[in-house]
Formats: C-alpha cells, sequence, structure tokens
C-alpha cells in the first residue's frame, strides 16, 4: 500500500478540552495527512469520541489549535463524519437525504442528480448493494441504513471527501458487507484520501490502519505504523499496564439461590454482585432495562418491589428536576411508608435525613432542589432513592460514569455492606476497575455475552479480550 | 417580598387589579355584585380548569380537548335522569359522575389501547360524546329541579354555593397533590415519565387516573352549569375549552409538566371574568378582549420560558 | 411490507373510494356534474386548510389557531379586498407574515406551540370581531366567480381539490426545500448539524401555513359569499383530523399533502354521506368523530402487522 506524503490535511497541536473538571482530552498532537489511514483505539472514555469532534469541527479545543490545510474549518478542508448513531432522517428516501447533506443539489432535476450521485457513492463503496435511492429510510434494515450513512460520508457533495472518520462503521453491517467496506477504505487512502477508522475489531484495524493510535485518558499513549503493534501488544496499551490496584479483600460471602436469569444468559445469586462490561453500546444497558420493565409494573406498586434502578443517565433516567433532593430520595418509596394513600412527611424526612448521612450527600439542607447538588451529589441521591427501598435486587446502568473518587469510594463500601446484606446488584459499569471489584462479570459485545468471569479471571485484561474482536477479518 | 415571588400571586393580582379598575369607573358602588358574579362565573372555569391542570401536568402533549362535550353529555344526561322531579339532585349527580368516569375512562382507552396521541383521541372521542348528548336532548329544554335550581343559584355565608363546591375542589386538589402518594406520582410522571417509571412509579395508573378525573370534573361542571343557567343548552361547554387551557397557563402552571399551581387557576378563573366585566364596563368592543387574552396568555408562556431559560 | 404499510396513501384513498361508493349507492343521483360539485364544495376551503395545519404538523407542532385565522381572513376579505383591494391585500400580505414570525418566534424562545397558538386563536379572533361584530360584508365579484366557474370536464370543486393536491405536492414532496423542511421533522439536529439555519426553516414552514390559510379564506368567502367571525372555527380540530386521516403523523415529519386534500375530502364527504345514510344529524358529528377513530385503528393494525416496528 503506498503512502503518499504531503502537507497533512488536519493538524492538531496539543489539543485538549474539558468538560469542567473532567478532561475529556488532555493535550493531544496528531496529524492527518493525505494516504493515511488512521486506527484509533482505546478503551471506553479514552477520548475517541472527543477527539473526533476537534476534528470535524463539532467542538472546539478548550486549549491547543487544530488547523486545516484547505479552508479554515473541518467542512470546508473536506473532513466527513459517519457515527455510530445514525444521523439520517427516517422520514425521507435516500436520495433525499443526500439532499441535507449537500445544499448544492438545487433547482429542477435535482432529485436525479441526488440519486445518480448516492448511487454512485453506494456502488463504489459497496458494488451490489441493492439499495433503492427511492427507498425511504426507515423502510431500511439497520446495515442498510449504515451502508447509506457512510456512502454519504464519502459521497463528493459538491466538494470532495479528504478526510472521512468511521466510528464503528461495521457494528451493523455482516461480514461480506464489512469487506467491502474495508476495501475501499484502502482504494480511497490509496488514491489520496484520509481515513480515520475507529472500531473494536482489530482485526479490521490491523487490515486497514496505516499507523495505529492508542488513546487512553485523555491522551496519545502509542502511535505506530501498524507493523509495530502485535494483537497483544495493542490490548496491553490500551489497558493499565501497571499492577492492578489492590483488589479489595474479597469476603467470601455466602450467596443464596439464583434470583435471575435472563434471556441472553446474565444470571445472579442472592447476595452476589454481579458486574456487565464490554465497550459501551453493546447492548449491556438495554438488557438492564428490559430486565427492570419485566420485573416491575407501569400499572401498580407494590409496597415491596422486587427490583430498584440505579440510573447512570441522570437527565434522561433519573433526575426529577423540579423537586428538592427529599423528595428524589423518597419517590421510590412513597408506597411504603404511605397511610390511606397519603405520604408519611416525617418518615420521609426521617430516610431523608439517615441516607444522607450514610452515603454522605453534601448539601446543607434536603430540601434544596435537586439541581443544586453537583453531578456526584446528584448520583448519591439516585443511589439512595433505589437503596432506601426493600427491593432485593439493585439494578445500576452505569452510574459512576463522571463521578468523583472520593464519592465511589463511598459508594463502592455501601454497594458491598448491603450485599454482605443479602441485596443482589446487576451493575454495568464501563470503567473496569469498578467491574473488578465484583464477584463475577459478563463481557458484552455485539448484544451478546462473550464471555462469563468469575474470581481470579475477572481481570484488566480478559476484559479487554472479551471485548475486542481479535482474529482477523474474514 | 418573598410572598410575590409566588407565581399565583399573580393571578389574584391581576384579577384584583380588573376589579378594582372595573369599580373605578361606578366609583365603587355594586362592588358587591360584580365580586358575587365573578365568583359564580369563575367557578366553573375554576372546576374544569382544575381537571385540565392535571393533564397539563402529566407533561408535554397532554391536553384533554373533549371537556366541552363531557360538560354538555352529562348535563344533558342528568337532567334528562331528574327530569325536574324535585328530590332527584343526587340521582342526577350520581349520573354526572358517572358520564364522567365513563368518558374519562374511553378517552384513555383511545389513548392507551389505539396508541392515539391524547389531542387526536380526545378530540375524536368529543365528537362522539357531542353526538351523544344531541341525540339524547331531542331539542326538549329540560329544567333542573327547584331545589337543586336553588342550590345553584344561591348563597352560602354570602359566597355563591357554586363558588363553595369550587373551593372544596380546589382545596381537595391541592392536598392530593401536595400530600398524597398519587399527587407525587403524578408530579413525579411529568416532570421525567421515563424517571418516574424508573423510580417505581406506576406511569399508566397515573395516566388513566388523570384523564379520568378531568373528565369527571367536567361531568361535575357540566351538572352544576346546567343547574344554575336552568337548562341544559348543547352549546353550553364552547367556551370552556380554551378557557381551561387559559385559566391553567394564566394561573401559572408549567406547560412542561411537572408543576402545578392550584391557587393559580382559581384567580385566573376570576381574573378572565373580571377582564371582560373590565372591559365591558369601559366600552371596549367584544373584539378587545380576546386579543387582549391572547396577549396575556403568550405574555406569560414568554415569560416562563425565558426565566426557565435563564435558571 | 405489505401494500398498505408500504404506501401510506393507499388506506386514506381506498376511504374515500369506499365513502364515494357508498354516497352513489345511496344517492344515484349524486353521481353528476352538479352533485358532486355539491359534495365536495365546502370541501375546498377545507382542504387548503388542512393544508395548512399540514405545514405546521410537518415540522412536529400543532396549530390550535387555525380556525380562527381562516376566520378572520375571510373577515378581511368580505371587508377590506371587498372594498379597497389594496388595502385587503397588503392585511392580507401582513398576516402572512405574521405568521412566519410565529414560527420564529416559537423555535427562538423554545415556546410550546400548543400555547402559543392558543393565545394567537384569542387574537386572530378578536381581531375578526373587531372588523365583523356580527355577520355580513361581502364577496369580491372575481372572487365570486372564480369559486362558483363551471368548468367543462368535472365540477370546479374537483378540479381545485386536484390543483391543491398537486401544488401542495409539488411544494413539499418534490421541491428541494420542501424536502428540507420534511426533513427538519424527521430529524432537527441532523438538519441543524448539516449547516442550515432551522430558525428560517420554521418561520418558512409556518408562512407557508399562513398562506394556506389565507387561500382558505378567500375560498370561503368566494363560496358563503359573506363572513362572520366564527365562520371556520371548526377547521382547527378538522384539519387537524383530516392530516391524520390522510396518513400524516404528528411528529416524524411523515406528512403527505395529497393525503391531507383527501382526508378533507372525506371529512366533507362523510357528512353528506351520513345525511344520505337518513342517519339522524344527531348523528352526524360523532359519526366523524367514530370514522376517524376507525381509520387510525386500521392503520395501527395494518402497520403493525405489515410493517416493520
Amino acid at each position: 500500500m503506498t503512502v503518499h506524503h504531503s502537507a497533512p490535511i488536519v493538524i492538531l497541536a496539543d489539543a485538549a478540552r474539558h468538560f469542567g473538571p473532567v478532561r475529556a482530552l488532555d493535550g493531544v498532537s496528531l496529524s492527518v495527512s493525505a494516504g493515511d489511514c488512521i486506527g484509533l483505539v482505546g478503551h471506553n472514555g479514552a477520548g475517541k469520541s472527543t477527539l473526533v469532534n476537534l476534528i470535524n469541527g463539532g467542538l472546539s479545543p478548550s486549549s491547543g489549535e487544530i488547523r486545516f490545510r484547505n479552508g479554515a474549518n473541518a467542512l470546508q478542508a473536506g473532513v466527513r463524519s459517519v457515527f455510530q448513531e445514525l444521523s439520517l432522517c427516517p422520514n425521507l428516501t435516500v436520495a433525499e437525504n443526500l439532499r441535507i447533506s449537500h445544499a448544492g443539489l438545487k433547482g429542477p432535476g435535482w432529485r436525479r442528480r441526488a440519486r445518480a450521485e448516492i448511487s454512485a457513492s453506494l456502488d463504489e463503496v459497496f458494488p451490489g448493494h441493492g439499495i433503492d435511492p427511492d427507498a425511504e429510510v426507515d423502510t431500511l434494515a439497520i446495515a442498510e441504513r449504515q451502508m447509506v450513512e457512510i456512502a454519504i460520508g464519502f459521497a463528493p457533495r459538491g466538494g470532495a471527501a479528504r478526510v472521512v472518520i468511521l466510528d464503528e462503521p461495521t457494528s451493523s453491517l455482516d461480514s461480506g458487507i464489512a469487506r467491502q467496506l474495508l476495501d475501499h477504505v484502502k482504494r480511497f487512502c490509496a488514491g489520496g484520501g484520509a481515513v480515520i477508522f475507529i472500531s473494536h475489531m482489530l482485526g479490521e484495524v490491523f487490515e486497514v490502519a496505516t499507523r495505529i493510535v492508542v488513546l487512553k485518558d485523555g491522551k496519545v499513549v502509542s502511535e505506530k505504523p501498524r507493523g509495530g503493534f502485535t494483537h497483544q501488544g495493542l490490548v496491553d496499551a490500551m489497558g493499565h499496564v501497571a499492577a492492578e490496584t489492590e483488589a479489595s479483600a474479597q469476603n467470601v460471602r455466602d450467596l443464596g439461590p439464583e434470583v435471575v436469569r435472563t434471556d441472553l444468559g446474565v444470571s445472579a445469586r442472592a447476595g452476589e454482585i454481579v458486574g456487565l462490561s464490554g465497550l459501551a453500546g453493546h447492548g449491556q444497558a438495554a438488557a438492564l432495562a428490559r430486565l427492570y420493565l419485566s420485573r416491575s409494573s407501569s400499572w401498580w406498586a407494590l409496597r415491596n418491589p422486587e427490583v430498584v434502578f440505579v440510573a447512570g443517565d441522570r437527565p434522561r433516567d433519573g433526575t426529577l428536576p423540579l423537586w428538592s433532593i427529599l423528595r428524589n430520595i423518597s419517590v421510590s418509596v412513597l408506597r411504603q411508608g404511605a397511610h390511606w394513600g397519603m405520604v408519611d412527611r416525617e418518615a420521609e424526612a426521617e430516610t431523608a435525613q439517615l441516607w444522607r448521612r450514610r452515603i454522605g450527600i453534601r448539601t446543607d439542607n434536603v430540601e434544596n432542589p435537586m439541581l443544586s447538588l453537583s453531578g456526584g451529589n446528584q448520583q448519591k441521591v439516585l443511589f439512595a432513592r433505589a437503596l432506601a427501598s426493600s427491593a432485593p435486587l439493585v439494578i445500576m446502568d452505569d452510574p459512576m460514569r463522571g463521578v468523583d473518587v472520593g464519592t465511589k469510594q463511598d459508594v463502592y463500601a455501601m454497594i458491598r455492606a448491603e450485599a454482605a446484606r443479602g441485596r443482589t446488584f446487576l451493575w454495568y459499569s464501563t470503567e473496569t476497575e469498578e467491574v473488578c471489584q465484583c464477584d463475577r462479570v459478563f463481557v458484552f459485545r455485539n448484544n451478546k455475552i462473550s464471555a462469563e468471569l468469575t474470581g481470579e479471571d475477572i481481570t484488566e485484561e480478559k476484559i479487554l479480550e472479551a471485548s475486542f474482536e481479535l482474529q482477523e477479518a474474514t | 417580598m418573598r410572598a410575590l415571588a409566588r407565581p399565583w400571586i399573580w393571578a389574584w393580582l391581576a384579577a384584583a387589579l380588573a376589579f378594582g379598575l372595573t369599580l373605578a369607573l361606578t366609583s365603587g358602588r355594586g362592588a358587591g355584585e360584580l365580586a358575587y358574579a365573578a365568583l359564580s362565573f369563575g367557578a366553573f372555569a375554576t372546576i374544569v380548569g382544575l381537571g385540565q391542570m392535571l393533564v397539563i401536568t402529566l407533561g408535554p402533549g397532554n391536553v384533554d380537548l373533549s371537556i366541552p362535550a363531557t360538560m354538555t353529555l352529562a348535563a344533558t344526561l342528568a337532567l334528562k335522569a331528574m327530569g325536574t322531579e324535585p328530590g332527584t339532585a343526587l340521582l342526577g349527580l350520581g349520573v354526572a359522575i358517572g358520564v364522567g368516569l365513563a368518558a374519562g375512562g374511553a378517552n384513555f382507552a383511545l389513548i392507551y389501547l389505539l396508541r392515539l396521541p391524547p389531542i387526536i383521541a380526545t378530540l375524536a372521542a368529543s365528537l362522539i360524546y357531542q353526538s351523544l348528548a344531541i341525540w339524547s336532548n331531542r331539542g326538549l329544554r329540560i329544567k333542573p329541579p327547584p331545589g337543586l335550581a336553588d342550590f345553584a343559584t344561591g348563597r352560602f355565608l354570602g359566597l355563591p354555593n357554586v363558588a363553595w363546591v369550587a373551593l372544596f375542589l380546589s382545596l381537595a386538589v391541592w392536598i392530593a397533590l401536595e400530600r398524597s402518594v398519587w399527587g407525587r406520582w403524578l408530579l413525579a410522571t411529568g416532570q421525567n415519565m421515563r424517571a418516574a417509571r424508573f423510580a417505581s412509579v406506576p406511569v399508566e395508573l397515573v395516566r388513566a387516573s388523570t384523564y379520568v378525573t378531568v373528565a369527571l370534573f367536567a361531568g361535575l361542571a357540566g351538572y352544576l352549569l346546567a343547574s344554575f343557567s336552568g337548562g341544559a343548552a348543547l352549546n353550553m361547554g364552547t367556551e370552556y375549552l380554551l378557557m381551561s387551557i387559559a385559566v391553567v397557563v394564566i394561573g401559572g402552571t408549567s406547560i412542561a409538566g411537572g408543576y402545578s399551581n392550584v391557587p393559580g387557576v382559581f384567580g385566573a378563573a376570576l381574573f378572565m371574568f373580571l377582564v371582560v366585566s373590565m372591559l365591558n364596563s369601559y366600552g371596549a368592543a367584544a373584539g378587545i378582549r380576546n386579543v387582549l387574552t391572547g396577549a396575556i396568555i403568550i405574555g406569560i408562556v414568554i415569560v416562563a420560558s425565558t426565566r426557565r431559560m435563564r435558571a | 411490507m405489505n401494500l398498505l404499510g408500504r404506501y401510506r396513501i393507499v388506506l386514506p384513498v381506498l376511504s374515500l373510494a369506499l365513502l364515494l361508493a357508498a354516497t352513489f349507492w345511496m344517492q344515484p343521483r349524486a353521481m353528476s356534474y352538479f352533485g358532486l360539485n355539491l359534495l365536495f364544495n365546502l370541501a375546498v376551503p377545507l382542504a387548503l386548510a388542512t393544508c395548512a395545519q399540514m405545514m405546521v404538523m410537518m415540522v412536529n407542532d400543532i396549530d390550535l389557531s387555525l380556525g380562527a385565522f381562516v376566520s378572520l381572513v375571510a373577515c378581511v376579505v368580505a371587508t377590506f379586498v371587498h372594498d379597497t383591494p389594496a388595502l385587503g391585500f397588503a392585511i392580507l400580505v401582513a398576516l402572512i407574515l405574521c405568521y412566519a414570525a410565529l414560527g420564529a418566534l416559537i423555535h427562538a424562545l423554545d415556546l410550546p406551540a400548543i400555547v402559543v397558538t392558543l393565545g394567537m386563536s384569542f387574537v386572530w379572533g378578536g381581531l375578526a370581531l373587531f372588523i365583523l361584530p356580527s355577520p355580513g360584508g361581502a364577496s369580491p365579484d372575481w372572487l365570486r366567480s372564480l369559486m362558483t366557474v363551471k368548468p367543462p370536464l368535472a365540477p370546479m370543486a374537483v378540479i381545485a381539490s386536484v390543483v391543491i393536491a398537486a401544488a401542495g405536492h409539488l411544494l413539499i414532496v418534490r421541491s428541494g426545500i420542501g424536502t428540507v423542511l420534511r426533513g427538519v421533522g424527521g430529524n432537527a439536529r441532523s438538519v441543524a448539524r448539516a449547516g442550515w439555519p432551522l430558525i428560517r426553516l420554521k418561520a418558512l414552514a409556518y408562512g407557508l401555513a399562513g398562506l394556506f390559510g389565507v387561500l382558505a379564506g378567500l375560498a370561503l368567502v368566494g363560496l358563503t359569499t359573506s363572513a362572520d367571525a366564527n365562520i371556520a372555527l371548526r377547521y382547527t380540530l378538522l384539519s387537524i383530523a383530516g392530516v391524520i386521516l390522510g396518513g400524516g403523523e404528528f411528529v416524524g415529519g411523515r406528512v403527505s399533502p395529497v393525503g391531507a386534500v383527501i382526508g378533507a375530502l372525506t371529512l366533507a364527504l362523510a357528512a353528506s354521506f351520513l345525511s344520505f345514510l337518513r342517519l339522524s344529524p344527531d348523528w352526524q358529528i360523532g359519526a366523524q368523530g367514530a370514522i376517524l377513530i376507525l381509520v387510525l385503528t386500521a392503520r395501527l393494525i395494518f402497520s403493525r402487522k405489515g410493517g416493520v416496528a
């Protein structure tokens, strides 16, 4: 594969991006030239999405700079992105969706031109695709939608695609179509284009990349030509090679009978802390939500519910934004203390105070609005909401994301204490150190369980291995 | 000064202002009559407004367009059942409540089973209820029983009886929202239905009971209004649709859901009546009153949204 | 995906055809030039109003003021346009611009359209009362002749409906800008990320609604020859029903101008059909509600059975 050396199309010089105290990207220098196919790898939270958003202009850097060779911004420079979350308009046809991304398709006959352009792009990337450009997007299968998005990414659109960022592009494609994409990526780069390729299928990365960049904790920890890495070396580079944090004394607890078994095979015994791991977006959250919804009812609230839920996506699933801390805690246990359908306000206040102390919510008054708390403390409120109930099964959807270390330690201790009392925890976490605290771990990949690890086997290495697909791309 | 921060105060202040401006013209004469009239007519708007408020609190997209039709149907069937016979007031009340329950249940069945958006479901249902009312009315104008009519137009401790009913209902709704488990569930569902579901709130039960409640209140309002006006006219409910939404918005309830304002509804209902009388006293043309009402509603929504954005 | 699931227009067309067939069967005399014109006459302003509502629903909003707006336009037409055409048309243009400004305001401040349009319904209603406190006014002659023209092949009502449907289709479905507007309803974030100015697009959608609302008012006065402030209040709910009947949806940008016109025709026809059915007039209103529910249930059943979830 020839590599063309030319002036870089995009240069990042020590670019960084902060969100408050969180350093999503902590000083990255990278240059993308014609002919480059950069494989970008890293575990959850390493900073890949932030880096991509900086390059395509979605975010601006908090410090450092980004320069483009042609034009002042990403759009003019020919930077295109194809994300995992599909961005098509489902009510429009394939050709019409091209119109949204390509304002130049104006005037009479635009439809013909749009059809021709998208068909040409689809033919070029996925020969034999069989997608009708006049089909409405919501009639297409997920794989076809992803193919359309990719084709739109590569289409000329009045200029030329110079740098195409592909974020998990094969996640919904079957192997034959994925192969077509990989071949096209290689042709595209050979012809002078550049691609940034993010994928958890390391075999694919090894096949197309000219060089591989490893991100960890917001920094580039390794950047070498493809030949400089082995599979194992890559996995090691992504993880924390340093000695594991002191394994907390694994009290051998008496576990009770099995209390959970989902259709995917996730199981848990009474008093067990079961972790769900793997890369984000591989079906863990959906599996937990399904389990919760199946064990609880929209039509009646039991005095003693079977299961409670701790949300990680606070604005979407957890916070009741207009209410106070007190009310946010008590909402799940209202029935427990109620007399004649009326809330027992004394009991409610007691519960709130109790949990404020036990879990350490930093506020001077539980009547303060929920949103006056910091993120970590809001998360504690959501924990209190779940733990205050008597439910024996606690489901947690990555609740520690973005929470400070102090809070985390407090909550881990609480979880262990509750588990010792016989409560079962199902814990989806995107941070491997947390998952390593569990008694048993199910690693998810592509919406299925790829590994079940217990006891000594729960190591970051094994989890990473199971999260990434290490076979060669067929 | 903290008192002024409460949103419902504004509706009452505005009502008082309109009251004052009207009396300014008559140099204070007729204050009692004006207040009495405001309380009488405001009572009906309050009763339906309370129901609409509960539905709107459920969150965006939730509104009941079948209130006028339910009022009419309940009134028609109740008056028919009573047949102007003395001593049948409770029977009529039972019929009106029954109609309300059935209508609310039917509305929610359309929403839940057929997945119809509440606007369409209550709209379609209202057409059916209206037809039922027309059919059962047969053009006869049945009068309410004398005892009931006296009650509806009478007074107690100087205030109109219907105002007492509205006051009692307001109190009941306020207690339910502030103190009861159901009220908390409603407010939680309105803030974030998904989060509420994940917090063990039975959201469908809450939705169903809310839609039944608003229809129940509409039935009650129809029953009282017909007794007050001496009969059930087929267009008796027409102005109450927009009125019910208007008093909710002006009273300070959040359109985004999750926050209700009971005293505000009462204040806004009084305000709506008083603003009309004020404008009438000043000889303003009928059009001005409507334009002013509309401008006030839009103004309040804009203020509420800028306050939300700043928060 | 079965035929009914794939082509959303099939169900509305079928419903209209069935209703038409049933009407002719009940009243064979209606199957004539004169009969058709009578059946569909008042459908023309309703079809225009339904297209107006469709423009707003296309961008995921709803317009509760449409009926009052059309009534206002009718009052303006019956007075100003009749007496002083230049001023009258200037007012109509100003009204259209007002609608566009409303759309921009709703988007810029993230206001709930349902309440804003509710407030505007009071405003339009009040202005209409101002202009015509009691029924009156007169239709301009040119308008009257236009609405009562007798083209040779098919009645005016039918031709007008076809023209409206075609114009709507060209504007919203075929044209580039119409496609982008529908895209706003489908995935506003993507459209914005692709660089389109959302506030201008929303203003355009609302402006188009205003335009069709004005046309509806014009058509109405041409037919009824006079106006009053409440003449078109029922158009609000009927137009919403018409869009939904025609296969449109509240969210997602899935609207069909042809469907909207068909929906309006169906609703207008239903009223006549029910009277032919010797259905007591008491039930005619309710039957419209029942038809709405039936069609939507059918759509739910067929989309569940045939389509992708």
